[in-house]
């Protein structure tokens, strides 16, 4: 048998020799060999792991994972114009510096005696969301966009007592089968047309499909292809008079320019804070919320856990506590709670959290116009192009869909003749949309300069 | 100046950080701004609409009521609620039982902040994306050995999302069958994690639970009476909270199998297993691991992490799409899955926390198979001396297997203590604090009276470990002098003893500090 243990490894401070043999002396044992004696000997493994070797230094480790992410080739170092749900936006030094700090990355489930702050500013991500969002109760976040959109569509069922779903046709597929996933088998999904001309929820289409079994209506605004929901209030103004509850989503960096959902008739809003001072990390930045009005209708809904201001026994003081906590799953009811909560993505929150707080009113205003005129602009200069076209006419936030059909190339080949270029063209939608044919949506948002869409124009017009 | 007294090692001194910070609103001063956002191009502006291409309906008439701050003051803010909160950088973690707290490696975490990771899109194409692919694809394999599992998937961003993932495969292999509806029930074990019973009941699974028997395992007769054809799976941790290791685990996935049901491990307490013993091994036919609890990437006061799903071949054509493949010379994301009406589809956007599985790599490479062993082995062996000296006192127990070995953790009881003394664990665990402990008690409901639940893991020394010990044994003393210490405590937090009883008032509660100034001024 090969030699097993790893001694005076620096994590491990009790594998130092000497200290180990008094360990084991205090409990009545010689060699750590005899721990374990409760796992039984035929399913104990007789053999070392077949895994690679530690290295021999923390700079040989450092020097081998560079070198592999060497082989990455990061939207720093080339044009980015991909978005679909992870957005490259600015992330201010401030964020950054806040989510690195060590008692927030290495905090985890303590008390409010111990965590106060992680607490602080988890209420106060609520309440800078709510603000965004103009809703009165917003969840310590969940995973992502997609959780948050099939949470709250559960939520909007129980409320209304109904098992059937409309969601947009033209919504991302990846967040479909999530929410697929997560309400089946109970609740029935199913999708509404759109729009040919604008892309936005067919109206008539809509009013086919909702009867008395459907508790909720799903919709976004922007929607997933970019263009804004042009129908909202008449969508939500149908789900209500079918007794359906409206559920919508939005993008949160929008919010500062665009009016907040309940001006048109949503009762519970979902979203993804990533694009608020968050780095897109691959598609690990993700973080999803959920909001609603103070209405225990609601309130008792959330699965999430909901931080709330508390009194303290010492008079004026306060402090922070769950509110509502026999809801979740971790408290006393178990599989009878609201759905399930655990761990699930609050650095990324109070990183949100911190983005909001230095942007404020005026930042948050400032970065929607400029976002709003960058992609208007883009979308213009490509759609001159020779046989590119926008797909559909509806005016849209940072996202929008060029039709290459007439182009003689497909999306593929375009984009790695952009990438050639260190230019990472728009999402191909001809796995997602088939109808669509030849079509790429593109992300244009503050980051993008003058210079850089103008090299994406005269790229995209040498390729073509 | 006289000699440094270091006759105890308790921190009769120390006081947590108490800042008094106002909460962010209060902070505006109108005008202020955190940052300068840069503004579209003149020509740019000049040539477009911008917001003006809004119907009335979608423009925002009133701005959001966000705080205005100066960008030092918001640095200020967040650096004094970082400073009060204590992070495993900064305490023994030993109190937060079942959550293995474990040193979460700071190079790990400059790695997982390079551009080459950070400032990567996952719609990328895949040629531009092969370093974190590989390092994905990797993992995978690592798991895959670590475990006995054929196959993992990423997507899972937490321990209870890799149990929904869990009760999802189940479901879709019953589905593949067509017996999705007749195959309906879970079962598990009351002192499994709540998420393994409520996470598949979203799946729509009816949950049985099971009781331990008087060895702290599931009661296998009460077992064998509600395996049937109604069982889809049976869902359990081993060793559970207690710290104790089903011996007749075998006995329990045979029979499961034997009645055409599946077994699902979750291995939320997989720190004192690695290199010992595998998932596969034991009969299971998918498990979990968290990432952020036995693989080291830090829990960022709740996520983001990771719930590593891995399952035997026949369930991979079940898992969420796309699956990461290598075929020789390139990595590439295989969609085949998305083809079968069966399978999941998907349990989270993209591919899951890339920097959480960057970190894990890093930390399975700084250990190697030796290493990994080595961190089961002394995990356990914490364990076991903790165990020892607890159980030395008067006031402590631990029920079931007298006399022999726990594996990672423990859950104790302080039935004793409290039947004398009145101070219960709740009131232990507000005083610990005061000596800058975190101290955990148990999920809910209490099955174990007075509970609590250490976990040493393999990162305190041994004088750490002593320091905790002698501090529980200083408040233990404390409650018997003076119980009446233990009504108002803590003393030396950042805030005295929480009033909750507002909590679940619907006219009192208030979850955003809008709703506070409309019930409270």
């Amino acid at each position: 048998m090969s030699v097993k243990g790893f001694k005076s490894h620096p994590y491990i401070p009790n594998s130092v020799p000497e200290v180990e043999q008094e360990m084991l002396r205090e409990i009545g044992l010689h060699s750590i060999e005899e721990l374990h004696e409760e796992v039984p000997d035929e399913i104990v493994l007789k053999e070392n792991m077949n895994l690679p070797e530690a290295f021999g230094s923390e700079y040989e480790l450092r020097r081998h994972v560079e070198s592999l992410l060497k082989k990455d080739e990061s939207c720093a170092d080339n044009l980015n114009f991909l978005g679909a749900g992870c957005y490259q936006h600015y992330v201010p030094a401030i964020c950054d510096e806040i989510n690195g700090k060590g008692e927030f990355l290495t905090a985890y489930g303590g008390e409010s005696y111990n965590d106060f702050g992680r607490f602080q500013a988890l209420f106060e991500f609520e309440s800078m969301v709510a603000e965004l969002v103009d809703m009165e109760v917003v969840n310590v976040p969940t995973m992502d966009y997609a959780q948050a959109a099939a949470s709250a569509i559960r939520m909007g069922c129980r409320v209304a007592n109904r098992t059937a779903v409309l969601v947009p046709e033209a919504m991302d597929r990846e967040k479909l089968a999530v929410i697929r996933n997560y309400c089946t088998p109970d609740l029935l999904i199913v999708e509404v047309a759109a729009d040919a001309g604008t892309g936005c929820m067919d109206l008539a289409d809509l009013k086919v499909k909702l009867n008395e079994n459907v508790g909720v209506v799903y919709f976004e605004n922007p929607a997933y292809l970019g263009m804004f929901e042009m129908n909202a209030r008449e969508i939500a103004d149908a789900a209500h008079q079918a007794g359906a509850q409206c559920v919508v989503g939005v993008d949160p960096i929008s919010l500062g320019v665009i009016a907040a959902p309940r001006a048109y008739g949503a009762d519970i809003v979902c979203g993804d804070v990533q694009p608020l001072g968050i780095h897109m990390n691959y598609g690990g930045g993700q973080c999803g919320f959920m909001a609603t009005m103070d209405d225990p209708k609601y309130v008792l809904e959330f699965p999430s856990r909901l931080f709330g201001i508390c009194r303290t026994k010492e008079p004026g003081e306060y402090a922070f506590a769950d509110v509502a906590y026999d809801r979740t799953s971790f408290g006393h009811l178990r599989d009878k709670a609201k759905e399930y909560v655990g761990t699930q993505t609050a650095l990324w929150g109070i990183t949100a959290g911190v983005y909001l707080a230095t942007m404020g009113p005026k930042g948050m205003q400032e970065v929607g116009e400029t976002i709003m005129q960058n992609a208007q602009y883009a979308a213009e200069r490509l759609a001159a192009l020779k046989n590119v076209s926008l797909r559909f006419d509806a005016p849209v936030f940072e996202e929008f869909v060029l039709d290459f059909n007439k182009a003689g190339k497909t999306v593929t080949e375009i984009n790695q003749a952009l990438l050639e270029r260190h230019i990472f063209g728009g999402k191909d939608l001809s796995r997602d949309f088939a109808d669509l044919g030849q079509c790429a949506m593109y992300c244009v948002t503050e980051v993008h300069t003058k210079e850089d869409i103008d090299t994406l124009v005269s790229a995209l017009n040498e390729i073509l | 100046m006289k000699k440094i007294d270091r006759s105890s090692k308790v921190r009769t001194g120390f006081h947590q950080a108490k800042w008094d910070e106002p909460v962010i609103f209060e902070l505006t001063q109108p005008g202020e701004r955190g940052i300068l956002v840069n503004k579209a191009d003149a020509k740019v502006a000049a040539s477009v609409q911008g917001t003006k291409v809004l119907p009335e309906f979608l423009r925002r008439k009133v701005a959001p009521v966000l705080p205005e701050i100066s960008q030092p003051r918001v640095l200020r803010h967040y650096a004094r609620l970082a400073q009060e909160t204590l992070g495993a950088d900064v305490n023994i973690e030993i109190g937060q039982g079942t959550c293995t707290i474990k040193y979460s490696p700071k190079v790990n975490d400059q790695l997982a902040n390079l551009p080459q990771l950070r400032e990567m899109h996952p719609l990328q194409d895949e040629s531009t994306c092969q370093g974190i692919m590989e390092i994905m694809y990797k993992t995978n394999q690592y798991m895959c050995e670590i475990s006995g599992m054929d196959r993992f998937s990423f997507q899972p961003s937490g321990g209870s999302q890799g149990i929904l993932a869990m009760a999802s495969l189940v479901y879709s292999h019953f589905k593949a069958r067509g017996e999705e509806r007749q195959r309906n029930e879970i079962i598990t074990t009351i002192y499994s994690h709540p998420s393994d019973a409520a996470a598949p009941h979203v799946k729509g699974f009816k949950i049985i639970y099971l009781q331990p028997d008087k060895d702290g395992y599931p009661d296998y007769e009460a077992f064998k009476a509600a395996v049937g054809e109604h069982t889809a799976a049976f869902f359990v941790a081993n060793p559970e909270d207690t710290g104790v290791y089903n011996k007749n685990v075998l006995k329990f996935t045979k029979l499961v199998h034997e009645k055409g049901g599946l077994c699902a491990y979750d291995q939320a307490n997989a720190n004192g297993l690695l290199g010992v013993t595998r998932a596969r091994d034991a009969g299971f036919d998918m498990c979990f691991f968290n990432l952020h609890k036995t693989f080291s990437t830090p829990h960022g006061c709740g996520g983001p992490a990771c719930g590593a799903i891995g399952c035997a071949q026949f369930l991979e054509k079940f898992l969420p799409a796309p699956l990461l493949q290598f075929d020789g010379k390139k990595y590439y994301y295989d969609f085949q899955t998305t083809n079968n009406t069966s399978a999941i589809g998907k349990i989270r956007e993209f591919n899951g926390v890339a920097p959480v599985i960057l970190k894990a790599y890093a930390w399975i490479r700084s250990l190697g198979p030796n290493g990994l062993y080595q961190v089961a082995k002394t995990a356990v062996l914490n364990n076991n001396y903790m165990f020892k000296k607890l159980m030395e006192l008067h006031c402590v127990d631990a029920p079931y297997i007298p006399g022999k070995q726990r594996i990672e953790q423990c859950r104790y009881t302080l039935e004793t203590l409290y039947r004398e003394t009145g101070v219960g664990t709740a009131d232990i665990q507000r005083r610990m604090m005061d000596f800058g402990m975190h101290y955990w008690t148990s999920h809910h409901p209490y099955y174990v009276p007075e509970p609590m639940t250490l976990e040493p893991t393999e990162t305190p020394s041994k004088e750490d470990i002593d320091e905790y010990i002698e501090t529980l044994k200083y408040v233990f003393d404390e409650a018997y002098q003076n119980p009446k210490l233990f009504k108002d405590a803590p003393y030396r937090s950042v805030c005295h003893q929480l009033d909750e009883s507002n909590m679940d008032d619907p006219e009192q509660w208030a979850v955003t500090w809008r709703c506070y100034l409309k019930k409270f001024h």
